[in-house]
């Protein structure tokens, strides 16, 4: 029997394009020949053992890496929307107002809910109180946050739950607009019910976002992904629809993985 | 919290229903062949069930989709499985219209019409309306109409003990006669089992959408 790929997966555009990627911290090498395309308003799911680099290669999208002093890319390159950021005339602040992060662990600010989400567009020197009000309610509607808490806006984000924290974050990173969301396994501290709001938010914002997510649950994967890339020590093993990933993969490893059968 | 893939559970349930639509507009019209001695009809019926065939392997495959990537459980798990059983049942019903629609198209060239000597019609009958109603009790989550369906299978039993009777003895009987004769009487007994066969997938419809509902298994 001949197995359909995802329909969704026809006509798509490739807005990150990774070719030939090495990168390593000090000597160890931690990304070997990485090449693929990620596409646009897709979500891709990175899965694989712990430490087979897809939080490093996900850093590399942003140039989160700069940050890390040993860190470092030593061939290859990646190129969002036909450019080439490891360039030095890339302005990496720009770069990351493009490709914005959500972390595992929530961070807000230790501030109210309304300024953890005016303080990006604020940075960019935008005051008005009537833009940042509008930009603020928009972005916890995308968030699906805004009826939760449009009474509380001036209370301060750290008395919020761990989902809600979550999906503030997410408010924030879309609040300057970026068109490529990372987000390195978003729902590890969450429960199942925020861990689902999580991932409706993730299916609603694929309309108008390209979303690159690292996750350690098959079934998170498996549910919110068009893509998924199985890693396996630093090298990049299978990428192929998930349907085809998770139903009936080329590779042994990634079958023996994405089964539970893997070491 | 209802999640965006559970639109794909709608999608295999609407499929179902299509399908065991299908199956009876088939095998109804297969049976209006037979006993309106209406050759058209029977001959409508035979190119029908390819669409029967197609949808059962398509829900097939979005059952072990569904399965693999969406992680159901509960109440969602029973629709798989009663998807993949009734999408069997169904196309069996599919096959078995099939059947009659071939039989029937073949004495009606032959010889232009069937004498109806027995209760085909009757069982006909009572079988379509336990298909149809399976199907009712399918699309409206209807127990106790599921219910009412398991038991009027042992007339149709009951009927196709008798059409066989009837028409073996008189088989019997036609020994001398051509052989042409005596083979109309082969098919006709092949016909009332099919009809037979249509009326105990009608009765484990009726027991999926039971085992749908309740997660037990009906034993009458
Ligand atoms: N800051 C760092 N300095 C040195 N080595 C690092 C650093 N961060 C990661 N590494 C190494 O790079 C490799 C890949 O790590 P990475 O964090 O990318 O893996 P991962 O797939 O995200 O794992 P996990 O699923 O546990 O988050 C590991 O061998 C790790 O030890
Ligand atoms: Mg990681």
């Amino acid at each position: 029997m001949v197995t359909k790929t995802n329909s969704s997966l026809k006509e798509c555009t490739p807005i990150i394009e990774v070719s030939e990627l090495d990168f390593a911290y000090g000597s160890t090498q931690a990304l070997f020949n990485v090449s693929m395309d990620i596409y646009e308003k897709q979500v891709t799911a990175f899965i694989g053992p712990s430490g087979c680099g897809k939080s490093t290669f996900l850093r590399c999208f942003n140039r989160m890496n700069d940050l890390i002093e040993v860190a470092h890319t030593k061939g290859g390159n990646i190129k969002i929307n036909g450019v080439d950021i490891n360039k030095p005339d890339v302005d990496v602040i720009e770069l990351r107002k493009h490709v914005g992060m959500v972390f595992q662990k929530s961070n807000p600010f230790p501030k109210s809910i309304y300024d953890n989400i005016a303080y990006g567009l604020r940075i960019q020197g935008i005051k008005k109180k009537e833009i940042l009000d509008q930009v603020v309610e928009e972005c916890l509607r995308s968030a699906a946050l805004w009826d939760e808490v449009k009474d509380r806006l001036q209370e301060s984000a750290l008395g919020m739950s761990g989902g809600q924290q979550q999906r503030l974050c997410i408010a924030r990173a879309l609040a300057v607009k970026p068109r490529i969301l990372l987000m390195d396994e978003p729902c590890s501290a969450l429960d199942p019910v925020a861990t689902a709001k999580v991932e409706e938010l993730i299916h609603e914002l694929k309309k108008n976002y390209t979303i690159v997510i690292v996750t350690h649950n098959m079934q998170q994967a498996a549910r919110v992904s068009d893509r998924t890339a199985f890693f396996y020590l630093g090298k990049l093993i299978e990428y192929d629809a998930t349907d085809t990933i998770f139903m009936n993969p080329n590779n042994e490893q990634t079958e023996a993985y994405v089964s539970g059968r893997f070491g | 919290m209802q999640r965006y893939f559970h639109e794909e559970l709608e999608q295999i349930r609407s499929k179902l229903i299509r399908m065991s639509e299908k199956a009876r507009e088939v095998g109804q019209l297969a049976l209006e062949g037979f006993v309106e001695c209406d050759l058209k009809k029977a001959e409508r019926a035979l190119v029908m069930d390819d669409e029967i065939d197609a949808l059962e392997v398509e829900i097939d495959r979005d059952a072990v989709r569904y399965i693999t990537l969406r992680g159901p459980v509960s109440s969602d798990v029973r629709l798989i499985l009663v998807a993949i059983k009734a999408s069997h049942d169904i196309e069996r019903v599919g096959d078995e219209a099939h059947s009659i629609a071939k039989r029937t198209s073949s004495i009606l060239r032959r010889e232009g019409k069937v004498f109806q000597p027995v209760a085909i019609a009757e069982m006909g009958e009572i079988a379509f309306s336990m298909l149809g109603d399976a199907i009712t009790a399918f699309i409206e989550g209807d127990l106790e109409l599921a219910r009412s369906i398991v038991h009027r299978d042992s007339e149709v039993n009951r009927l196709n003990r008798e059409n066989y009777k009837t028409l073996s003895s008189e088989l019997d009987g036609d020994l001398d006669n051509e052989l042409g004769e005596a083979s109309t009487q082969i098919k006709i007994i092949f016909i009332s089992k099919s009809i037979e066969r249509i009326a105990d997938h009608a009765k484990n419809l009726a027991e999926e959408v039971i085992y749908l509902q309740t997660g037990d298994y009906y034993n009458s």
